[in-house]
């Protein structure tokens, strides 16, 4: 296999990583915020903190993961979406910054401060909207090439109803990837009032991701023919997903097995993320740069895989870890720990 | 205003003000692990329960220290292809090795240190714990080592070719060993320490200044500036190699930061003094053949002086100011804490008296000064160049017209976040004052978990 496509699959599944557990987080910030709202912290916050505190690190790390990795792997995409992205991910920068501080702030500080709460949980919808431009100016048609270097269309960007498919896509799948984990996760520590709470949660958010993600399609066809066309190739691995998509759904409405819903989940999202990224192939800034003249040389790329696999080596144990204490350990869970 | 019209300036100081910031969270992130692993092993090897104490007292400001430097760490991490996209996309072939690495050992240190501040309550055997605090220390200096070799790069680029403005025959190990990797990491990594047990130190004294007569504080105070003077001594030590380093390889950073302008044999070294028009010292406190000493161990070897050089290539004059405040700033240290110590040993009351405290409280303030002055000079040292010799400063920069404007955004966050840090810091010792957590002992802990 080229070193590009290895390269390209290694950061594609940090991304998926990433998308996962930062939704899980961003998510949970929405929730916390607007169960202050609704009167119903009490059921809730417990359960949100108990997962947050140990791990928030960890899902930032995900990103700068993927981040240096993009720049290591493909250096030339620092030049491309590093001149056009500078307000965007500089405004991603500064709510990253509200979420990180809030972990400091709000456990030692003013506890249970309103304000920072909501601000928090507003972070949480923002920045996935933010961070989910990336995916909406890969597609091509945003970005001119001046004497000043990549500029930012931000007219057509803000006009466009690709971006804002997205934009909802992303805010709607991190609400519901975050309901069904922590339906899963309150429900093993025996949190019932949490459960069913975060189970209609779940419920809720369900559909709206589904339809968006469908939009989505629809609008690749106008904007992207190409892209679309490569898409319906794939129109298999999104069979699969869907398929998960109603199977997990359906234990979810059950109340049943939420721990096998969840990774129902994770598979749909899997297979629907990784056939959207096959079909990008090989472009990596639909038309200027693709895999391969974005690539970084042999000697650097093979470096960077030897780097990778003995990274691994230490972090898959220590994930399994930091899992075993925080999130299957029952009694951990349900506070008792 | 020409924060405002030149993307090239903006970019600068935004870097600036990022770095600055991110440096004193990132000092003390690389440094407080090991004195808490210190203090943790000490408690259990002397059955002691102030030394277990001090590591819980210290681990819940680490937290809130560690959370601000993750954010500001992220905010140069993506500052760096935002606003140098030319440079990342050249450097990038090279230096991708380390940055990636560094991610790995901050992201091991940070599973760790989750782990670790949750579970206090949850190992009878407090070897356990302890255990976890290793991959913290290890993955915090790991990280430091490894970001600082792709700053040693930026001073002393090797591992390619440039043929035809590509660079072929890349080795990424050479990169990060480059000629300043070794003298630039060590000394990363020896001042860590140093600062952040000079901040404890200083904290301690603090305290029993204000009042406290406990004998945790008067242990803190003593365990802290032992370590500290250990690595103001090792720091020194480095530094000179870092002189001598920069003599054979950076001579234009050497001289332009001794004033030194005329290649000469037995070169004098001057301290502090203002430069006329003419480059001629005034004021200046010279001492004969201490550059050459310092520059090659001899007292009549030839020292490089900055007109050898293009005067584009010349770095700024002012980084001499930032130079001699790192050096004099570091030999207080050395000698202050070497006093304490030896009139510890010696019982002499003069170290235990008001003013002395009060000395020992600026010496955490003055050692995190040393720090930034070291990292003011030796990044103004390398103008003109990004990479020296290779990419210009100018040749870097985004083209962005908003950087200006953006500046003040993150100078608004970072004072927030300042703020705030200070703000927390003083809630925790309000809420968990020293006699509540005494109270605790042997009972049920609630130290981290809410």
């Amino acid at each position: 296999m080229d070193y590009e496509v290895i390269g390209m699959t290694v950061l594609w599944t940090f991304l998926f990583g990433y998308v996962i557990v930062a939704s899980i987080d961003f998510g949970a910030g929405f929730f916390n915020a607007y169960s202050l709202w609704t009167g119903q912290h009490q059921v809730l916050s417990n359960v949100i903190q108990r997962y947050l505190s140990p791990v928030w690190e960890v899902t930032n790390v995900f990103l700068i993961f993927f981040f240096v990795g993009m720049i290591g792997f493909f250096p030339s995409t620092a030049y491309y979406y590093g001149s056009a992205l500078l307000i965007p991910l500089s405004i991603s920068i500064i709510l990253l910054a509200i979420r990180g501080s809030y972990y400091a702030f709000e456990t030692y500080g003013s506890k249970g401060h309103r304000g920072y709460a909501f601000l928090y949980g507003a972070t949480g919808l923002v920045l996935p909207a933010s961070l989910s431009v990336v995916f909406t100016i890969s597609e091509g048609g945003f970005i001119q090439l001046t004497e000043r270097g990549p500029v930012l269309d931000y007219w057509t960007l803000f006009t466009s109803p690709l971006s804002w498919s997205i934009v909802v896509l992303a805010v709607a799948a991190v609400l519901y990837i975050s309901a069904v984990f922590l339906t899963w996760y309150a429900d093993r520590g025996g949190h019932s009032q949490a459960t069913a709470l975060f189970r209609r949660y779940a419920l809720i958010w369900a559909l709206p991701t589904i339809v968006t993600a469908m939009g989505i399609v629809y609008e690749l066809r106008n904007h992207n023919p190409d892209h679309f066309a490569s898409l319906l190739n794939l129109w298999w691995m999104f069979a699969i997903s869907l398929l998960f998509f109603v199977a997990s759904v359906w234990l979810i409405w059950q109340k049943k097995y939420y721990g096998t819903a969840f990774l129902l989940l994770v598979g749909q999202f899997a297979f629907a993320f990784y056939a959207y990224g096959i079909s990008k192939y090989p472009y990596l800034l639909y038309p200027y740069l693709t895999v391969y003249d974005g690539a970084t040389n042999e000697a650097m790329a093979i470096a960077l895989i030897v780097a990778f696999v003995a990274g691994l080596c230490l972090l898959v144990p220590s994930l399994y870890l930091l899992l075993r204490f925080f999130v299957l350990d029952d009694q951990y869970v349900a506070g008792k720990k | 205003m020409l924060l405002f019209e030149d993307p090239v300036f903006a970019s600068r100081m935004l870097s600036l003000l990022t770095l600055s910031i991110h440096a004193i969270f990132a000092t003390l992130g690389v440094g407080l692990p090991l004195m808490i692993i210190i203090a943790h092993w000490l408690g259990i090897k002397k059955n002691d329960e102030h030394y277990l104490l001090m590591a819980r007292r210290w681990a819940r400001g680490f937290v809130v220290l560690v959370a601000v430097g993750v954010v500001t760490g992220t905010a140069i991490a993506l500052q760096l292809a935002l606003l140098w996209p030319n440079f990342m996309e050249m450097a990038g072939h090279v230096i991708a090795l380390p940055l990636f690495m560094e991610v790995f050992a901050f992201f091991f240190e940070a599973i760790f240190l989750g782990i670790y501040l949750y579970t206090w309550n949850r190992f009878d055997d407090q070897r356990k714990h302890l255990l976890l605090l290793i991959p913290v220390a290890i993955g915090a200096t790991m990280s430091a080592f490894f970001i600082t070799t792709v700053n040693g790069f930026m001073n002393a680029p090797t591992g390619f070719q440039i043929i035809g403005g590509q660079m072929t025959g890349v080795s990424p190990i050479e990169a990060m060993f480059n000629p300043a990797t070794p003298t630039k990491a060590a000394h990363v990594i020896s001042t860590a320490f140093m600062t952040s047990a000079f901040v404890l130190a200083a904290l301690a004294a603090y305290r029993l200044l204000k009042g406290a007569q406990h004998v945790y504080y008067k242990k803190a105070l003593h365990l802290m500036m032992v370590v500290g003077l250990i690595f103001a001594i090792a720091t020194a030590v480095i530094g000179d190699f870092a002189g001598k380093y920069l003599a054979k390889h950076q001579p234009e950073k050497l001289a332009a930061a001794e004033w030194h302008f005329e290649t000469m044999e037995g070169a004098p070294l001057v301290l502090f003094g203002i430069l006329d028009d003419e480059q001629n010292v005034r004021f200046g406190l010279e001492i004969p053949y201490a550059l050459s000493i310092l520059a090659h161990n001899h007292p009549q070897a030839e020292v490089i002086g900055l007109n050898e050089f293009p005067q584009e290539w010349h770095p700024p004059l002012f980084i001499h100011y930032l130079f001699d405040l790192m050096v004099i700033i570091g030999v207080w240290l050395v000698l202050f804490s070497f006093v304490y110590w030896w009139g510890m040993r010696r019982k002499w009351t003069i170290v235990t008296s008001r003013w002395f405290r009060r000395l020992i409280v600026a010496s955490g303030p003055l050692a995190m000064l040393a720090i930034q002055a070291g990292w003011w000079m030796t990044e103004f040292g390398r103008q003109p160049w990004i990479l020296r010799g290779v990419m210009t400063v100018e040749e870097a920069a985004t083209q962005s017209p908003y950087v200006g404007h953006l500046f003040f955004f993150f100078l608004a966050l970072y004072l927030i976040l300042v703020i705030g840090v200070v703000v927390v810091l003083r809630n925790i010792n309000q809420r968990f004052p020293l006699e509540q957590d005494l109270a605790h002992e042997g009972g049920e802990r609630p130290w981290i978990t809410k």
